[in-house]
C-alpha cells in the first residue's frame, strides 16, 4: 500500500542530497551538506597540539562544538555534542597523532528535520575535507514509524513532528574492495551492517526497531554512493593551504 | 602476590594492583575468557539493586536507588502554578539531573560532568515522551492528570535526581529512582480560598474549615501507565556486559542502554558511538537482557511500594 508523503515521496526515498567541501577559507576542512531544505555546515580544525585535562595523551581526541541557528546552546546542543564527538571518535584512527586535538564545529543553517543524520554527514565529510586520517566514513540516515505502522526514511520536519516514533541511525560506509570476498564479512553479516550509532524517540515495538534497522541498511548504501561520487569527483587540494 | 597468568612478561612478577591498573583492558579481558568479571559477576548480571521509597522526608515523593555503589537520590516537589494558554488543562514536569562533586573524583566545581546533561535530556524524554498525536498517547504520565482547575490552576511537579556516587550505569539508577519516586509520590491536598487562588491544605489546622472544600481530595496518586526501566551494556569484541561499573565504563567504550517499558515495548534503543559496531544479533542479545532485568526491577519496586504501604 502506498503512502501518501507530503511532499509526494515514496516511503523509501531521500530528499535530495547535496555536499560540497573546501568551502570556508581559513578551516583546515570544512564542508556543507543539506537533505532537502535542511542543511548543516561543518569545519574541522586540527589536529592541534595537546589534549584537553582528563583525555588520554597515548590518543588524538576530538571535540565538537555544536551552534543552533537561533538561540542559546542548552542541553539538546550539549547531547547532540557528545554523540557527534562519540560517533566521530570511533571513526577515526586516534593512534596516528596522539596528543592532538581536533576540533569539528557544526553550524546549523537550517532545520527541517533529521538534523542530527545531517550534521554526522557534514562533519564526516568535512573529516575528510580536512585529511584527518579516518577508518571508514559514517552514513547517518533517520528512520521513522508512522501510526499505520509503516517505516519512512529521511522526514521533513512536519512529518517527524507527526511520527510515532523515530530512530537516527549511523552505519560504517560500504567498502568496494580489491578482493572479492573480502574480509568485510563478521559471522555472516555484512561490516556496513552493524551500527555505529543509534538515537531513538517515541515508543516502538521491538520488531519495528529492526524492520528500521534492515530499511536504513538499505538507504545506507545509496548514500554511500553518493558519498563516494562526490568526494571522488571534487578536486584535489592542493597543500599550501593557509592555516 | 598473585601472579596473573599470562604470556610470561613483566605481569608474572607483578602485584595484581598494580597489573589492573597499568594493562587494565588485559586485565579484564583475562576474566572473560572465563566468562566472568572482576567482581565475580557473570556476563549478564547485573549488580545488587536496591529501592527505598520515602528517603526525603520534605518531599511530597522521594526514592533512593543504589545499583551495586551508583547511588540516586530522587525527590518530586510539587507546586501550584498557572497553566499556559496552549495547554489549559495540562500540567508540567521539570526534570533536572546534578552531579555533584561528591559523586566522583573527575567532577569539580568548575569542571561538570560531561554525562549531566546528557543523562539529564535523556530522563526528559523517556519521563515526558513527547507526543503530537491527537488520539494516542503514550507516556509514564499523563499531563492531564495534573490539572487542578481547566485554565487557571495545574500542578508543576519539579523532579530533582542527585547523583551521590556515580560508579556507571548512571542512566539506570536515575531513571529507577525516578520512576520510584513518581510512585511514591502523594499530591497534597488542596483547596480553593476566596480570592480564588489554590492554597495547600495542611494537615493540622482541620477544624471549622468546611467551607474550603478540598478540590482534589479523591485523587492523591498519580497513575503511571507503563513505567520504563532500562539497562546499559557494554559490546567489547564479542561479549555483552551488562550493567558496566565506572572502571568498565572507562575501558571498554562502547555502550548500549535499552529501556523497555513493562508492557514489552521499546521506548529507546541509545548507541552513542564507539568503537565496535552493532550487529542485528548484539542488538537481539542487548534487548532480551533488558527484559529479564525490567522482571527483576518491577519486582524489586513493588516489593518497596508494598513494604511503604504496610507502614
Amino acid at each position: 500500500m502506498e503512502i501518501g508523503r507530503d511532499d509526494g515521496r515514496t516511503a523509501n526515498q531521500l530528499r535530495p542530497l547535496a555536499c560540497s567541501r573546501n568551502i570556508l577559507n581559513r578551516a583546515h576542512g570544512s564542508a556543507s551538506w543539506s537533505q532537502g531544505d535542511t542543511k548543516v555546515l561543518a569545519a574541522v580544525y586540527g589536529p592541534k597540539a595537546g589534549t584537553k585535562k582528563n583525555e588520554n595523551p597515548e590518543k588524538a581526541c576530538i571535540e565538537v562544538v555544536w551552534k543552533p541557528k537561533t538561540g542559546q546552546i542548552g542541553k539538546p546542543e550539549k547531547e547532540y555534542e557528545v554523540i557527534l564527538k562519540r560517533t566521530l571518535k570511533s571513526i577515526c584512527l586516534l593512534n596516528i597523532n596522539p596528543n592532538t586535538t581536533t576540533s569539528i564545529i557544526i553550524q546549523v543553517v537550517s532545520d527541517d528535520g533529521a538534523l542530527l543524520p545531517c550534521a554526522i554527514n557534514a562533519a564526516c565529510a568535512a573529516l575528510v575535507d580536512a585529511a584527518i586520517p579516518l577508518k571508514h566514513l559514517a552514513v547517518a540516515i533517520c528512520c521513522c514509524l508512522t501510526e499505520s505502522g509503516y517505516v519512512i526514511l529521511d522526514p521533513t520536519k512536519v512529518e517527524e513532528q507527526k511520527m510515532k516514533a523515530f530512530a537516527y541511525l549511523v552505519f560504517p560506509n560500504s567498502a568496494i574492495s580489491i578482493i572479492p570476498e573480502g574480509s568485510s564479512h563478521m559471522e555472516g553479516e555484512l561490516m556496513e551492517h552493524g551500527i555505529i550509532t543509534s538515537v531513538t524517540h517515541g515508543v516502538m515495538s521491538v520488531d519495528d526497531y529492526l524492520h528500521c534497522l534492515e530499511r536504513g541498511q538499505a538507504a545506507s548504501t545509496k548514500m554511500s554512493a553518493f558519498l563516494r561520487r562526490s568526494l571522488q569527483s571534487q578536486a584535489p587540494n592542493d597543500s599550501s593551504r593557509a592555516g | 602476590m598473585v601472579s596473573a597468568n599470562v604470556s610470561g612478561d613483566l605481569s608474572s612478577e607483578m602485584e595484581v594492583d598494580a597489573f589492573r591498573r597499568l594493562f587494565p583492558l588485559r586485565y579484564h579481558e583475562r576474566f572473560l575468557l572465563d566468562s566472568i568479571r572482576p567482581d565475580a559477576r557473570p556476563l549478564g548480571r547485573a549488580r545488587d539493586t536496591s529501592l527505598a521509597l520515602g528517603a526525603v522526608a520534605s518531599a511530597d515523593g522521594s526514592a533512593l536507588a543504589k545499583i551495586g555503589c551508583t547511588t540516586m537520590l530522587a525527590a518530586v516537589k510539587m507546586e501550584v502554578m498557572t497553566p499556559p494558554k496552549e495547554s489549559p488543562d495540562e500540567g508540567s514536569i521539570a526534570i533536572e539531573f546534578y552531579m555533584p562533586p561528591i559523586c566522583s573524583p573527575l567532577v569539580r566545581p568548575g569542571r561538570p560532568a560531561e554525562e549531566a546533561p546528557v543523562v539529564s535530556k535523556q530522563l526528559s524524554d523517556t519521563i515526558l515522551r513527547h507526543v503530537n498525536v491527537v488520539t494516542s498517547f503514550s507516556g509514564m504520565i499523563n499531563l492531564k492528570e495534573l490539572s487542578l482547575v481547566s485554565g487557571k490552576a495545574a500542578w508543576m511537579a519539579y523532579l530533582d535526581i542527585y547523583c551521590l556516587d556515580a560508579d556507571g550505569s548512571l542512566f539506570d539508577a536515575a531513571l529507577l529512582a525516578a520512576v520510584a519516586a513518581f510512585s511514591h509520590l502523594r499530591i497534597p491536598v488542596v483547596s480553593l480560598n476566596e480570592e480564588g487562588r489554590v492554597v495547600v491544605v495542611s494537615e493540622e489546622n482541620e477544624e471549622g474549615k468546611s467551607e474550603k472544600e478540598p478540590v482534589n481530595k479523591g485523587k492523591r496518586k498519580l497513575t503511571l501507565s507503563s513505567l520504563p526501566f532500562s539497562l546499559t551494556c557494554i559490546l567489547h569484541k564479542n561479549y555483552i556486559l551488562a550493567d558496566p561499573t565506572a572502571e568498565e565504563e572507562s575501558i571498554m567504550e562502547t555502550l548500549v542502554t535499552v529501556v523497555l517499558d513493562s508492557s514489552g515495548q521499546l521506548v529507546s534503543l541509545y548507541k552513542p558511538g564507539g568503537p565496535v559496531l552493532a550487529y542485528a544479533s548484539a542488538v537481539q542479545d542487548c534487548i532480551a537482557l533488558t527484559r529479564q532485568r525490567v522482571k527483576e526491577l518491577k519486582s524489586i519496586l513493588n516489593e518497596a511500594i508494598s513494604d511503604m504501604e504496610v507502614d
